[in-house]
């Protein structure tokens, strides 16, 4: 009865570390992110469990700040950027437009290495002490004050770059390369639109960290004079340059997350997405406009307020595309036929947590309302919303989603509902308090803070450990769906694509013979190919 | 000792209205449409819920008219904000004339504030309600960030520059100052207290404690000690400019060009003479980077600017113009 697929071609960890499958390449990605997610996530607990208490009783003043620091870290640059990219689109981007791999397949194996190596520096920094800058690295602290190790953070950050660069290369030649017959780019899946809006940005805005931290490092151990003022260099160029490429990297992490949900809300509705062609130029809106907007997250440093004006408008400009999702993920449910299985729960979960985050962004870009609310838990809280209610609600229905197509296993229903609720609660709980601190004032970073503001940090702590049950859950069943998990159909919700016409798990060389696509995706009612809107 | 309501922070300063006034404005709106995205979606999954195993979707592909309509409208409601944020911020951005001058300068992990009448305070800083405050600021070290939350100001203080931050304040009380730019292991403990005073009670408090020589007494003396008299003479006759009547002046460079005379441009005068060559001179003014601390650079500046404007209250100093509030690179203009 075993068929030969992805997983069972081929055995011993050498098959698995030379391979240059993109699924297999797919599951090595799957585990190394899974690691850092929980790396980053025990970091932020330390965090949540210093704030119990206003006085700093937990954690002395400095390891505080190198576990904010190194959550930042772990969490940005070894899970966030590369979780739905690496994981699922590296799984699925071949399979969706049929073809049998990515363009470089070796290419892909060497971007997982670089990947590995990154995070080696980034463990051995924090193994050897940790870094306490802060994920933002800012300038002259990390190059002529801090005495942790920066330089390792760094080397981390920017070897692990190159993985993003090499990736988002990938997956632009094989999206313009290697579509199956018919399959036209306005029938490609959404998901794949996002990807590929996901790689111009890895690509261009890659290169700037890079180089941005690599300055850091000359300026720290070489003493060129480029950020630290008593070298006669600008601090504030740091934070344009840090900027330039971070408030993109918000867009590398949460553009694969629409694409994710376009997916599902198409799945789960049984019915093509309204407004195809909106959400896809949406995407490439974002990743276009996304880069112009840097300046708003120094408009209290000291920037003119005529830059601060343009970095302002801009920033109100980009929302647009992003509500524009929103609304046409809300229409495509209209008359669908809606069941409310756990990725589908995330997605909705997505809705209304994005919507959310995007919001309250608009308070930040409004510059005279900026000034009292930067760098304080509003900020950390919006972002948190973005990037966790967003992106990691975004991955976790992915994974749900395509989980049975990944593994071949069905896993336990209602133990996904079950986490699907316990996160979407936990979340609210541990960052919608953070709003309200935000606004009376409490500032990030702080290892001690004013007794007033505890009302809220213990709501925070208390979300908190509900959300890391909500995260946790998932690892049980689905390894008990690994060894004990009923064998998944090809296609186990009902949905449309190509994924779900090959076998679950595909066999490795996906498809025995080139699909020709006659039309869209998601087409569940027996239509006419109805002209794309 | 301070007496906050727990959700929301006090409106201790003129600016704080206006902030929260655009602040309710976006919670509105905020509100608005998570409930209708929320509400939505909670009637649609109901209502269109799947009711036996085979059932599909409608095929509905999209309506231009929808389209157009969900971008027109956010776009207008963020240009809505755009224009009402950049207002206040332009608002709180300009120091009226006739503020209050204090120096600030912010270092690991204290602040350090000097009053113009010389009186000095640490992480603690005492204003009169009423009166327009300019604080200007300038970092030892790294980054900090003064900021008051019941004021609703905030602005970083960075080396190598100085940045400006004012305020009215309205209200007599104690309030939090916080440093909000992250600064090393103790920055949570970079805090103290803002205390606001009726004008009578701040006098008193003035004339109270043991003031130390003014800001402009100490950068004259500071002026003979570090030897800059030997250059910089009351005439014309010295190796150096005279710096009389010098501050808010244009002054031409070598090379071509002009700068306007002003903080940060005495400043790098200072730390950096190499940097902008007056017109007609030698660069041979050494620098005193790393001799002078930012206090005493604040000193120095506060002397030189007296010197353009005898007979003046120290403290009640006219605005010059041209003061570019935050950068280290005077303008300069090409010709
Ligand atoms: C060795 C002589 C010398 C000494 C000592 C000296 N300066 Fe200068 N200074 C000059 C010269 C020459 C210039 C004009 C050339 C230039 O801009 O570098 C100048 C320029 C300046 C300017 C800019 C004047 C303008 O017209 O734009 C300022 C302000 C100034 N000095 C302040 C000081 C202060 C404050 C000190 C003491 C801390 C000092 N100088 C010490 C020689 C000196
Ligand atoms: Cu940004
Ligand atoms: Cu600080």
């Amino acid at each position: 009865m075993d068929t030969l697929n992805y997983i069972n071609n081929g055995h011993g960890l050498a098959s698995w570390l030379l391979t240059k499958d993109h699924k297999r390449i797919a599951l090595l990605y799957l585990v190394s992110i899974t690691f850092f997610f929980f790396l980053g996530g025990l970091f932020a607990f330390m965090i949540r469990l210093e704030l119990l208490t206003p006085a700093g009783d937990v954690l002395t003043a400095e390891n505080y700040n190198k576990m904010f620091t190194m959550h930042g870290v772990v969490m940005v640059f070894f899970f966030l950027i590369p979780s739905i990219p690496a994981v699922l689109g590296n799984f699925l981007i071949p399979i969706m437009i049929g073809a049998k791999d990515l363009a470089f397949p070796r290419l892909n194996l060497i971007s997982w290495y670089i990947y590995v190596l990154g995070g080696i520096f980034t463990l051995v920094a924090a193994l050897s002490g940790g870094v306490d800058t802060g994920w933002t690295f800012y300038t002259p602290y990390s190059t002529a004050a801090a005495n942790s190790h920066v330089i390792t953070a760094a080397l981390g950050v920017f070897i692990t770059g190159f993985s993003s660069i090499l990736t988002g290369l990938n997956f632009i030649v094989t999206i313009h390369r290697m579509r199956a017959p018919g399959l036209t780019w306005f029938r490609l899946p959404l998901f794949v639109w996002a990807h590929y809006a996901t790689s111009l940005v890895m690509i261009l805005g890659t290169p700037v960290i890079a180089i941005t931290v690599l300055l850091v490092a000359a300026e720290r151990v070489l003493h060129m004079g480029i950020f630290d003022p008593a070298l006669g260099g600008d601090p504030v160029l740091f934070q344009h340059l840090f900027w330039f490429y971070s408030h993109p990297a918000v867009y590398i992490m949460i553009l694969p997350a629409m694409g994710v949900i376009s997916e599902i809300v198409q799945a789960f509705a049984r019915k093509n997405v309204f407004g195809y062609s909106f959400i896809a130029f949406s995407s490439l809106a974002i990743a276009i406009i996304g880069f112009l907007v840097w300046g708003h997250h120094i408009f209290v440093a000291g920037q003119s307020v005529y830059a601060g004006m343009l970095f302002s408008i801009i920033s109100y400009i980009v929302a647009v595309p992003s509500a524009i999702k929103v609304f046409n993920w809300t229409a495509t449910i209209y008359r669908g036929s809606i069941s409310l299985d756990s990725p589908m729960l995330y997605a909705f979960g997505f809705l209304g947590l994005f919507t959310i985050g995007g919001l309250t962004g608009l308070f930040l870009a409004a510059m005279g309302l900026d000034i009292h609310m930067h760098d304080t838990y509003f900020v950390v809280a919006h972002f948190h919303y973005i990037m966790v209610g967003g992106a990691i609600m975004g991955y976790l229905g992915g994974l749900h989603y395509w989980w049975p197509k990944i593994t071949g296993k069905l896993y336990s229903e209602p133990a996904a509902k079950l986490a699907a609720g316990l996160v979407f609660i936990g979340f609210n709980l541990t960052f919608f308090p953070q709003f309200l601190v935000g606004y009376l004032g409490m500032p990030r970073r702080y290892h001690m803070y004013p007794p007033e503001f505890q009302v809220f940090n213990v709501m925070s702590t208390l979300g908190a450990t509900i959300l890391s049950v909500g995260y946790l859950l998932p690892m049980f069943y689905f390894v008990h769906s690994i060894f004990r998990g009923k064998p998944s159909p090809a296609d186990p919700w009902g949905a449309k694509g190509l994924e779900w016409e090959v076998p679950s798990p595909p066999p490795t060389e996906n498809f025995a013979v080139t699909p020709i696509v006659t039309h869209g995706t998601h087409q569940y009612a027996p239509s006419k190919e109805v002209g794309v809107v | 000792m301070f007496t906050n309501f727990p959700f929301f922070p006090q409106q201790a300063s003129a600016q704080a209205g206006q902030v929260d006034a655009i602040y309710f404005f976006m919670v509105a709106v905020t509100a608005f449409f998570s409930i209708l995205i929320a509400g939505l979606v909670v009637y649609f999954a109901f209502k269109y819920r799947r009711r036996h195993r085979d059932e599909i979707g409608h095929a509905i592909h999209g309506s231009l008219a929808l389209e157009l309509l969900w971008t027109v409208i956010p776009f207008f409601i963020t240009m809505v904000m755009f224009v009402w944020g950049a207002k206040v911020f332009f608002d709180m951005y300009r120091p009226p004339a006739g503020a209050m001058e204090i120096h600030v300068v912010g270092k690991q992990w204290m602040w350090k504030v000097q009053h113009m009448d010389g009186r000095r305070e640490i992480n603690e800083l005492h204003v009169p309600v009423g009166r327009p405050v300019k604080l200007i600021m300038g970092s030892e070290d790294v980054l900090h960030s003064y900021y008051i939350p019941d004021f609703r100001v905030k602005a970083d203080v960075i080396p190598g520059r100085y940045n400006v931050l004012w305020f009215t304040a309205t209200r007599p009380g104690n309030y939090h100052l916080f440093c909000a730019e992250y600064c090393g292991t103790k920055h949570s403990g970079m805090i103290g207290t803002v205390t606001a005073m009726e004008p009578a009670d701040f006098q008193a408090w003035l004339s109270g404690g043991r003031a130390d020589e003014s800001p402009v007494a100490a950068g004259e003396k500071l002026f003979a000690d570090l030897t800059c008299n030997t250059c910089h003479l009351t005439d014309t006759q010295g190796r150096g400019p005279m710096l009389t009547n010098l501050f808010g002046k244009q002054v031409e460079l070598q090379g071509g060009g002009t700068v306007t005379v002003d903080e940060a441009y005495i400043r790098e005068s200072i730390v950096l003479p190499q940097a902008k060559v007056v017109a007609g001179f030698q660069p041979l003014m050494p620098t005193f980077q790393g001799l002078v601390t930012e206090e005493q650079l604040l000193q120095l500046i506060a002397y030189v600017r007296s010197l353009s404007q005898q007979g003046e209250a120290p403290g009640a100093a006219p605005q010059s113009p041209t003061m570019p509030q935050s950068s280290s690179r005077p303008v300069v203009e090409k010709k």
